[in-house]
């Protein structure tokens, strides 16, 4: 499904070339879950934001679906964001003026969905997360833990192919790590793609594939 | 997108910040009701100077002694300059000129009326039995001067409305010998109360025959001679026989000025309406200023929701949806700020109503229009630049921004 080859990421900043992302090669079927690992500034996240379609590949071909990414316009890349990526950002990334539910709507909003339909969605995957209770409230009145749960359900409510998760747990105590990789997890097994980078072992390790990084290269992968 | 979407996401990011969009609202307002108000100001000007010169007569010709270069600019109305008099055998020529309907000698001055010990003084009017049907005016009571020669003194006047109730109250006076200056005259008619043109209020002035009041004011000349003609068609035709006839009467020499009614109206609606438009013009500036203020408050908004911006890429708009986005913000501050404005001026001009009855202030269709177009164009404009670079940013970087 996801399937990258050769891809290079440089940055040039002043007159020095960094290579974030170095000769990737890589395939990742529909339904996996794989945990990419490895130090900080090794292109974790470079490579997930590649993956997601925010960032362009300096070279080297990406095929998503059995479509050729790199070629496509940035509307077009936009279009496959909406419909078959959702995002988990380590601190969260709701919108402090709009409620729970309002955030979960967001996606639907910019799809143009009707709102009576988008409601119903919206309220459906919030009760599957169990904070439908909670819908009515701000990010601020919630903990960590119940604002990723949102984050969560609003990276789903569009029923992507595939989750890409940077850091899910990085602003979260132990219990809630736990309860929001538990999610996912569960949301894996319904036949999402997903894709958590971490810091965390524990949450490395239950990942059904390992992928290392290291210098914007994979020096492991299952 | 829908339509109802971006205008409820749009209002909810206005309203997380009162005080910002409150004031900007204020500064689009002013703008707009600015426009309307002075519009206003400079339409009712025009509508009043117009009425009272209408209010004149009907296809007037105004011949005033003294030759003045009229090229161009405002008519000489009130010149003092007397090379050689114009007198009533002057108007009595005139008179013979086919097409003329009639005329009216006239001689100004101001003396004491007084009756029954009561006095004031009052602006007195020497002229003839036309005078009345010329400049539409009508009595309350008697009759006017007597149709006969203009050499002809009589002592007989016509006093007006205000005069009629300070020197006589509530008794009649038709008939009474009241005292202009050193003469006597009998009050033979009072005129109605309506009406007042140009700086003459017909209220408080008294009428008596125009060599009456040669005599009364010892001048042989006339202040004004004033011509109707038979037809709006006619005037020009009159025009050209008045200026032959006088300088055939004053040995070849064109000493008299001639004002055409028409001729007036045209240029004060040429000034009055060029005034007006410079005004708006004036006022519209403000609304660029408010435009300005816009790309400003939309530059501020669009850097505070740098993360915003990224969050929605990451979620799929593209930058179309988010220029929309944007774009309405922009378009929402002008267009409510158009409407407050819009209800400010309307209510600025009723206020102006009460206070200045005779005024006609009223907003011309045009300026209502023009201010909210213009102040529309400008929350586009200025809405434009914030709006792209809120789109153009890397989504990356700005899901990175704190
Ligand atoms: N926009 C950028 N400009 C310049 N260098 C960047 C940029 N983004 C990432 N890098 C560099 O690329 C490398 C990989 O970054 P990143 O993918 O964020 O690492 P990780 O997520 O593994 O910590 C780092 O050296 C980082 O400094
Ligand atoms: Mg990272």
């Amino acid at each position: 499904m996801i399937e990258l080859q050769a891809i290079q990421r440089d940055f040039n900043v002043g007159d020095q070339t960094i290579h974030a992302l170095q000769q990737i090669n890589l395939t990742i079927s529909q339904g996996e879950y794989v945990s990419i690992m490895g130090p900080s500034g090794s292109g974790k996240s470079t490579l997930l934001n590649v993956i997601g379609l925010l960032d362009r590949p300096s070279s080297g071909t990406y095929t998503l679906d059995q479509a050729e990414i790199t070629a496509l316009s940035d509307d077009e890349r936009a279009d496959i964001r909406q419909h078959k990526i959702g995002f988990i950002f380590q601190f969260f990334q709701l919108l402090p003026r709009l409620t729970a539910q309002e955030n979960v709507e967001l996606p639907m909003l910019l799809a143009g969905t009707a709102p009576f339909v988008r409601q119903q969605r919206a309220r459906k995957v919030l009760q599957s997360l169990d904070i439908l209770d909670r819908a009515g409230h701000r990010p601020d009145q919630l903990s960590g833990g119940q604002q990723q749960r949102v984050a969560i359900a609003r990276a789903t409510v569009m029923q992507p192919k595939v989750i890409l998760a940077d850091e899910p747990t990085g602003n979260l105590d132990r219990h809630s790590g736990r309860e929001v990789i538990r999610i996912l997890e569960r949301l894996n097994g319904e036949g999402m793609s997903l894709i958590v980078v971490t810091h965390d072992p524990e949450v490395g390790q239950r990942a059904k594939r390992h992928i290392r990084m290291i210098d914007g290269k994979i020096t492991h992968s299952d | 997108m829908r339509f109802s979407d971006i205008i409820r996401y749009t209002w909810h990011a206005l309203s997380r910040h009162r005080l910002r969009t409150t004031l900007m609202l204020i500064a689009m307002m002013i703008g707009v009701a600015a426009i309307i108000v002075l519009t206003s100001l400079g339409e009712g000007a025009r509508r009043y100077v117009l009425n009272e010169f209408s209010s004149l007569g009907t296809n007037l010709i105004i011949v005033i002694p003294g030759k003045t270069e009229t090229t161009g600019g405002v008519p000489p109305m009130f010149v003092g300059e007397t090379p050689r008099d114009l007198t009533t055998a002057d108007a009595n020529a005139l008179n013979r000129i086919s097409s003329v309907k009639r005329v009216a000698p006239v001689v100004v001055g101001s003396a004491a009326i007084s009756w029954d010990g009561r006095e004031r003084e009052t602006a007195i009017f020497g002229s003839s039995h036309s005078l009345l049907k010329l400049r539409h005016w009508t009595l309350s009571m008697g009759t006017f001067l007597p149709d006969t020669d203009y050499d002809r003194a009589s002592a007989v006047c016509i006093i007006g409305a205000t005069i009629q109730r300070e020197l006589f109250g509530t008794s009649n006076p038709i008939g009474k010998w009241l005292r202009i200056g050193e003469h006597r005259f009998r009050v033979i008619g009072v005129l109605a109360s309506k009406g007042r043109s140009i700086g003459i209020d017909v209220q408080e002035i008294a009428i008596i025959p125009v060599a009456s009041a040669q005599s009364l004011f010892n001048t042989p000349s006339l202040f004004r001679i004033l011509v109707e003609t038979s037809s709006r068609d006619t005037i020009h035709y009159v025009q050209t026989q008045i200026t032959r006839i006088i300088a055939a009467r004053h040995q070849g020499e064109e000493d008299v000025t001639i004002i055409t009614q028409d001729a007036v109206l045209s240029t004060f609606d040429k000034i009055l309406s060029a005034l007006t438009y410079t005004v708006a013009g004036i006022a519209a500036i403000s609304l660029v200023v408010a435009g300005i203020l816009i790309m400003n408050i939309m530059l501020i908004s669009v850097s505070q929701r740098t993360a915003e911006i990224g969050l929605l890429k990451a979620l799929g708009a593209t930058q179309h949806k988010i220029t929309l986005l944007f774009l309405s913000e922009a378009m929402m501050l002008s267009v409510l700020g158009a409407i407050l404005g819009l209800a400010t001026g309307a209510l600025a001009n009723v206020v102006l109503t009460n206070i200045y009855p005779d005024f006609p202030v009223t907003a011309p269709l045009w300026s209502l229009i023009g201010a909210v177009t213009v102040a529309v164009l400008t929350g586009l404009v200025f809405g434009a630049m914030p709006a792209k670079r809120a789109a153009q940013l890397n989504p990356i970087e700005a899901l990175a921004h704190k």
